[in-house]
């Protein structure tokens, strides 16, 4: 008890604020200890076992191997402060560069097919929690069955049989860019967001069900009804609220998800995102590639998880004391 | 006419008649109580005039009219209007039933701007007087608290609030004070007494505790098996009951057991100046944890084979108190032995039974392994043919049979289950039993019978009882002396008639006073 919510919120603010920097020292610290120290020598590592000596100390010398691991640890995250995150060793580029291109197809993809997929999800959810155990119900339970059973990348290639090859309304691959506005590169993310909503939407209604069915059964909802609040109207002013913690919950599994998991369909689609240029660095074994955008995938999941952690202040206020 | 009537109400579910031909009235400025055991229909009856039955349960005759309207002839959305306007409903737990996540302004503002269609500051001035009204005065507890920085009676003042700012013309209260200590159970049957007086509206009281009815109603319905068994006016209804029923249920009510013969015993368990504290929430962002002290130097001392009994509110410390004596946490200062020994040491000793007889088994498991999960305390588990020789011992002892012991849980009844409890408790042949709330959760008649139980066993067997409990009217009828508790301290102690006729300390003359008590005519009756 005591005080009003804003100390509270605040005071739960900065402990989140001081978990999300904690986290991200950590997750450094063993990002860098499994990629550059675990396995022996990074420069081995990347050219091979067969690799000439001669090769093998001049990446060596690139790579600044000859400093101890702490000062190449702090040298790391030092750059990546400043927006430097080396250059790549296959393509001789910036890494800083390549990711944020990267990034400009794979985060308006992942916000495309998340607020898809919660834009599916929520009416869906709430509609078979209203109707449970009537005909609605069986048929929204249906399709959520089928939609977590079937393969996206099977949802990508009937889309892209009906709408490109079919209709015609879409093209069936590759990304033009956002150069050339930005409704041709939009248009390209159409479908691979589709697909990649689909299953996530087929999830998050099963959620968004159950834990609307588990909140009406509460107390708090009866009372509702008992002050002469409708059906629908004790669903929207009271269940609803208090369904959301666990939506969130995947919700947020779900984003991080899509941002680098979508790599099957980005291959569907000759997509150039995150997905397909960490599956490229590995294959090259380029760890200074692989190193950063893991690290940044990282970021990702923590900073995600830390505006779900906010969004649960928001939603619940005995949470707010914690 | 003005007020409720009820008249000839059946309600049907898919396993049969849930009520059959329930007919009451209830006038203006009237308390009207709803009594019975569980399943007697009490809480389904509430719920059909409210029109809110569970999924499945469907109304089969009878007219409920409610100033003159037939409530039964309305569509769904003319009945929305009806409630929280006209009728008002208070509920059982005041912990469950306000919405967690928003503020108690919200929850009240929320009945007047659905009925009266006003504006935000308007309702909004309302709620406040409301709150002020139940005892929730603006500077004290503004609109802008959630209900989890709200006690459980501040939460029913909230409960209440809402359901009276639209003045209705009945309030239907099921159990409204049954999940509250006795002080603020006297506060809550206060304020609803005064409300009805000042507003006039009609009141139906649920309640199964009849001492509450003969302190509130006015007239009094007893229920039994979804039918009304007997109604009148209250005092005549428990002065001369024409019912067999409502003769049995007065008698279990006021049930007190043979008390067995008092034992001049040696000290059993001794707790010496015992002091358990919790880390407890952070001053500022870092600061350090302050301490609370939930027991603060307790002593106390049980002898062989003698039953005493712990009183005491929600947070003073009985149920930390009661797991330090099981041995189950660590205390901060003092100790806690059972014949001298620690009581880690000679935990299978002391056995518990606790209150709820739903939630303390595993369901998966048959009898036969409930009973006999105490074994792992013992150095050398008894062998199979051991073993259920002493589970059949066991059964048999609390009444129950040995063939039992291969059943399972839910074919149980809660009386039943309160008897496997014991079963479980008493399996090891222990010294002292901890009685936590053990009755609490019974119907008065299935309570009177495991009491009978409790005196037998400790007379055959010499047993001692640790009894805690809420309810002083049970804690009188089956200890010999009692402790009295308040902010973690041990306040008063002393043998139990002598406490009870002539508390010493305030705080026991007060929950004394706060107790509803079945007037004395109930007890001539009973044993003439």
């Amino acid at each position: 008890m005591g005080g009003g919510a804003r100390p509270t919120m605040m005071r739960y603010l900065l402990r989140r604020t001081a978990i999300l920097i904690a986290s991200l020292a950590v997750a450094s610290v063993l990002i860098f200890a499994v990629i550059e120290i675990v396995p022996g020598d990074p420069a081995t590592t990347m050219l091979g076992i067969n690799a000439r000596p001669d090769t093998v100390a001049a990446l060596r010398e690139e790579l600044g191997l000859g400093r101890s691991a702490p000062v190449r640890y702090l040298d790391w995250v030092g750059g990546m402060l400043r927006g430097d995150f080396g250059t790549s060793y296959t393509y001789r580029t910036p890494v800083a560069g390549m990711i944020a291109d990267r990034l400009w197809v794979s985060l308006p993809l992942a916000l495309i097919a998340l607020a898809l997929s919660t834009a599916i999800a929520f009416p869906a959810g709430i509609y078979a929690a209203a109707r449970r155990g009537r005909a609605g119900d069986a048929g929204v339970t249906l399709a959520t069955q089928a939609g977590i059973a079937v393969p996206n990348f099977w949802f990508a290639m009937i889309l892209v049989l009906v709408f490109s090859i079919n209709l015609g309304w879409f093209g069936a691959g590759g990304f033009p860019g956002w150069g050339a506005g930005p409704w041709p590169a939009l248009k390209a993310l159409v479908l691979p967001a589709v697909a990649l909503a689909l299953p996530q939407a087929a999830i998050l209604t099963r959620v968004m069900r159950s834990a609307l069915i588990e909140t009406l059964g509460e107390d708090y909802i009866r009372t509702a009804r008992a002050k002469g609040l409708t059906r629908g109207q004790a669903i929207r002013r009271h269940a609803l609220r208090n369904a959301l913690i666990p939506v969130l919950t995947i919700l947020g599994l779900q984003f991080a998800f899509l941002l680098a998991g979508g790599i099957i369909i980005e291959q569907v689609f000759y997509l150039p995102g995150l997905g397909r240029l960490i599956f490229q660095a590995i294959s090259a074994r380029d760890l200074i590639v692989v190193e950063s955008v893991v690290m940044l995938l990282v970021f990702a999941v923590i900073l995600v998880n830390f505006l779900v952690d906010l969004a649960y202040a928001a939603v619940d206020p005995r949470l707010r004391a914690r | 006419m003005s007020g409720l009537a009820v008249e000839g109400l059946c309600v049907e579910g898919p396993a049969g008649p849930i009520l059959q031909d329930v007919s009451f009235a209830v006038g203006p400025g009237e308390i009207v109580a709803l009594t019975g055991e569980s399943g007697s229909g009490k809480s389904m009856t509430a719920l059909s005039l409210m029109r809110l039955l569970p999924e499945g349960l469907q109304q089969k005759a009878g007219r409920v009219t409610l100033g003159g309207t037939d409530l039964g002839a309305l569509t769904e959305r003319q009945m929305c209007r009806v409630r929280g306007a006209r009728i008002g409903m208070v509920f059982q737990e005041p912990m469950t039933a306000l919405n967690p996540v928003q503020t108690i302004g919200a929850q009240v503002t929320e009945t007047l701007r659905l009925h009266a269609g006003v504006r935000r500051d308007e309702a909004e001035a309302k709620a406040r007087d409301m709150l002020a009204r139940v005892g929730l005065p603006e500077e004290r507890f503004p609109l802008t608290r959630y209900p989890h920085e709200l006690s459980g009676g501040q939460r029913q003042r909230v409960v209440i609030a809402l359901a009276i700012c639209q003045r209705p013309e009945v309030l239907i209260a099921d159990e409204p004070t049954t999940a509250l200590d006795v002080t603020t159970q006297a506060q809550i049957l206060d304020l609803l007494r005064a409300l009805v007086a000042e507003f006039g509206m009609g009141l139906i009281l649920i309640t199964h505790d009849l001492a509450v009815v003969a302190g509130m109603a006015d007239r009094l319905v007893v229920m039994k098996d979804g039918g009304v068994v007997e109604q009148g006016a209250t005092a005549e209804v428990l002065r001369t009951p024409r019912e067999g029923y409502t003769r049995a249920l007065l008698a279990a009510s006021s049930h007190r057991p043979a008390a067995p013969p008092a034992r001049q015993g040696t000290p059993l368990l001794q707790v010496r100046d015992v002091v358990r504290t919790y880390p407890g929430a952070r001053a500022g962002l870092f600061g350090a944890r302050r301490p609370v002290t939930a027991v603060d130097g307790v002593s106390l001392t049980i002898g062989q084979g003698e039953r005493v009994g712990l009183v005491g509110e929600s947070g003073c410390g009985k149920s930390t108190l009661t797991r330090a004596i099981l041995g189950l946490e660590p205390v901060q200062a003092g100790s806690i032995a059972l014949d001298g020994q620690p009581v880690e040491a000679v935990r299978g000793r002391i056995q518990v039974v606790f209150q709820d007889p739903y939630g303390s088994f595993n369901p998966r498991h048959r009898v036969r392994r409930l009973v006999s999960e105490p074994f792992h305390l013992l150095p050398r588990r008894p062998g199979t043919r051991e073993g259920a020789a002493r589970v059949a011992e066991a059964l048999e002892a609390v009444g129950l049979r040995a063939s039992d012991s291969g059943r399972y849980i839910h074919e149980f009844s809660g009386g039943q289950r309160q008897r496997i409890a014991m079963a479980r408790a008493l399996i090891l042949r222990p010294d002292l039993i901890v009685l936590d709330e053990a009755v609490s959760a019974l119907d008065v008649s299935v309570r009177a019978r495991i009491l009978d139980l409790l005196s037998d066993l400790s007379a055959r067997l010499g047993l001692a009882y640790l009894f805690i409990s809420h309810d002083l009217a049970v804690v009188r009828g089956v200890t010999e002396r009692v402790l009295v508790m308040k902010a973690g301290r041990i306040v008063e102690e002393g043998a139990t008639e002598a406490v009870f006729a002539a508390p010493r300390h305030p705080y026991t003359a007060e929950l004394i006073a706060a107790a509803p008590v079945l007037p004395d005519w109930t007890a001539r009756e009973e044993s003439a």
